[in-house]
């Protein structure tokens, strides 16, 4: 009775209040990565099969091509963003506010639009190559290249990277540095050694933001790459929406890509252990 | 004792227009202990940090060693910090927070040298076993000693100490006492010690500097601090003081209440108004008939070595520490020895202290909950 009794307890208490987001998660996290998971493993017919996992083969190069492009991203994210948030984190209360208002401040506009935009400056005729011609520099093709993906993921992810980076930093302690300083360490010393390893949180959950949206975008590789070289997040799409349907095979991708990102995450919280507040997974 | 290490010439530090030190002149000896005494804003932790390099002083001149070292940063002066917080690196071990400063010796040393210099620096400071530790999940006795070692290992010349003591509990503060003082002994360096507590600075320095409102009061030993105030603020802030006025008649000779009292002090002008410091324990009960002065006990607290009694004289209380009860109500006569009187000039600070009227039970109480708040407020200086 006891028993009955602090179990009802529990499930009517403030514990109660988490039903809504737990229903929520089941029925639409949950649940879904249950049917990919399903939906992978088998055929038309609903039999068992790895048949879909095996067709993937013709795919290596996009995979490589995804993970490439998020990583070289990520890493101009982290060294764009590193010294900004470090710099941001040493001025006064009154520029940190202004600042941090403009750096979230693209993230209100539709992302969609923003991408537009984007293809409106590069284009041929766009806004960078009239400037360009305007002193007599011949126009620029970066337009449905690699690098206007890799321009418009920086662009878009970048206040991803600057604020949990931030964040850590603008907390550590003023007392540390000089601490540090007052112990014989150089203004590099300090930051190799002291600021470097406590911002390594920051770092770690930056790296995650950037990097997974990244590597399963398809709209950025879509409008600036002009779908000639097709992304992860192009090839599913295609195989839930596009010419080439077939949910199974789009569902196998996306599991193994889920897998790919895991493990790369995994070994990222290995890197960070026993740093204070890691947790990035 | 020993030659001079470090002098301050006309150091001023403003900021933003708002002076929190002014124009002060301060000497101070190789292996000393010396303590900046003061409340919250007085100066004392902007002095302690002019020497360690952490802010510039507006104008004057850092001298260490005789030689100017204003523009000098932090990292290259032979003095190092321990931290009010104490600042330990979170992200290192004990071993390594301590094996910090040695790390960044140019040449390096060698691993066995570390190694070698941070084991016997556990040993001083009592932490032997406990190098592998988390910094974090140390106590706040432990991370002091954790601060200190970290602090002493490079063999710093001199040793800051911003009110180090304060967080810990008053058991831990007396013990943590001695041992600074025994540390300072053994490694035979200067320690610079800033604190609000004066029981702590007249324990353990071999000089106090008394600083109110950016500015030095009085420099001196604990005995003459605290025999020999020279003006009000000093008498109050170090121990109980009555402070009443009174009037020079000749050298020797101070009138309070209308009456003489012969007294050690002289070299003032005949008739010249001062301020007279009695000590509560300089004060002896006598019977009525002896008594110098008379008055009627208002109020008693037993302290366990003694009493404090409040006693009414014409209105003005004084506090008397005595072994002898004596109950409220009764009227008591009074004598002072003519060394338990001493006597300063007026200064800006005449007549703020040294009154007991508003003396009641809760008075030990409302001046730890203002010496706290000073604690929190110290920082911000």
């Amino acid at each position: 009775m006891s028993n009955n009794g602090g179990a009802a307890k529990r499930f009517f208490g403030p514990r109660a209040f988490a039903a809504p987001y737990v229903v929520w998660m089941a029925a639409f996290v949950v649940a879904p990565v249950v049917f990919v998971v399903i939906y992978a493993f088998t055929s038309g017919d609903g039999t068992f099969t790895a048949e879909n996992f095996l067709e993937m083969g013709r795919f290596v190069s996009v995979f490589a091509r995804s993970f490439w492009l998020a990583l070289v991203s990520t890493v101009i994210c982290l060294a764009l963003g590193y010294p900004a948030a470090y710099i941001l984190a040493r001025e006064s209360r009154r520029v940190r506010r202004a600042v941090i208002v403009l750096i979230m401040l693209p993230m209100w506009m539709n992302f969609l639009l923003r991408t537009f935009a984007w293809m409106s400056i590069l284009e041929r005729n766009g806004l960078l190559n009239r400037l360009l011609g305007a002193i007599g520099i011949p126009p620029l093709d970066i337009i449905y290249t690699p690098a206007a993906v890799i321009l418009g993921m920086v662009y878009n992810f970048l206040p991803f990277m600057i604020l949990p980076i931030y964040s850590v930093i603008v907390k550590i302690d003023r007392s540390l540095v000089e601490a540090a300083a007052d112990l014989g360490a150089t203004p590099r010393a300090v930051f190799t050694r002291v600021i470097a390893p406590l911002s390594l949180p920051g770092v770690l959950s930056g790296v995650t933001m950037v990097f997974v949206p990244a590597v399963s975008t398809f709209v950025i590789s879509k409008l600036l790459g002009g779908g000639k070289e097709i992304l992860l997040g192009d090839l599913i799409e295609m195989q839930f929406r596009g010419t080439a349907y077939n949910p199974r095979l789009g569902s196998a991708i996306a599991l193994v890509m889920m897998v790919v990102v895991i493990v790369f995450m995994y070994f990222m919280n290995k890197f960070g252990e026993g740093e204070e507040g890691v947790s990035v997974l | 004792m020993s030659k001079e290490l470090i002098r301050l010439r006309g150091c001023t530090m403003a900021f933003d227009g708002d002076v929190v030190l002014n124009n002060i002149d301060l000497n101070i000896r190789d292996k000393e202990f010396l303590t900046l005494l003061g409340p919250s804003g007085c100066g004392k932790t902007t002095t302690l940090r002019i020497i360690g390099g952490f802010t510039v002083p507006t104008s004057g001149d850092v001298f260490f060693d005789g030689v100017r070292i204003n523009d000098l940063p932090p990292h290259k002066r032979n003095v190092n910090t321990v931290f009010q917080k104490y600042a330990l690196f979170t992200h290192l071990d004990v071993f390594e927070n301590i094996a910090f400063g040695l790390r960044q010796m140019r040449p390096k040393l060698t691993k066995d040298e570390i190694s070698r210099r941070v084991f016997e620096m556990l040993e001083i400071v009592s932490l032997r076993g406990f190098e592998n530790r988390d910094v974090s999940r140390l106590s706040g006795g432990q991370q002091q000693r954790v601060a200190i070692a970290r602090a002493l290992v490079p063999r710093p010349r001199v040793l800051l100490l911003d009110e180090p003591l304060g967080a810990l509990d008053l058991r831990l503060r007396k013990d943590m006492q001695n041992e600074l003082k025994r540390i300072q002994q053994a490694m035979d360096i200067t320690f610079i010690y800033v604190t609000h507590d004066q029981e702590e600075a007249l324990a353990m320095s071999d000089s106090v500097v008394v600083m109110d409102g950016g500015e030095i009061l009085q420099i001196g030993r604990p005995e003459d601090i605290y025999n020999e105030p020279e003006n009000a603020f000093v008498a109050d802030f170090i121990g109980e003081s009555n402070i009443v006025d009174g009037v020079m008649i000749s050298d020797g000779t101070v009138e309070i209440f209308g009456r003489r009292f012969e007294c050690l002090d002289r070299g003032f002008s005949p008739s010249e108004p001062v301020d007279v410091v009695i000590r509560p324990e300089d004060v002896d009960i006598v019977p009525l008939r002896d008594g110098m002065l008379t008055g009627t006990v208002t109020n008693i607290i037993f302290k366990g070595v003694h009493y404090d009694i409040i006693v009414d004289f014409k209105g003005f209380k004084w506090l008397i520490q005595t072994t002898d009860m004596s109950p409220v109500g009764g009227r008591i006569g009074i004598k002072i020895d003519p060394d338990g009187i001493h006597v300063m000039p007026k200064s800006r600070y005449s007549g703020m202290f040294g009154d007991y009227s508003s003396y009641s039970a809760e008075y030990d109480e409302i001046s730890d909950v203002a010496a706290e708040a000073e604690t929190g407020d110290a920082r911000e200086e």
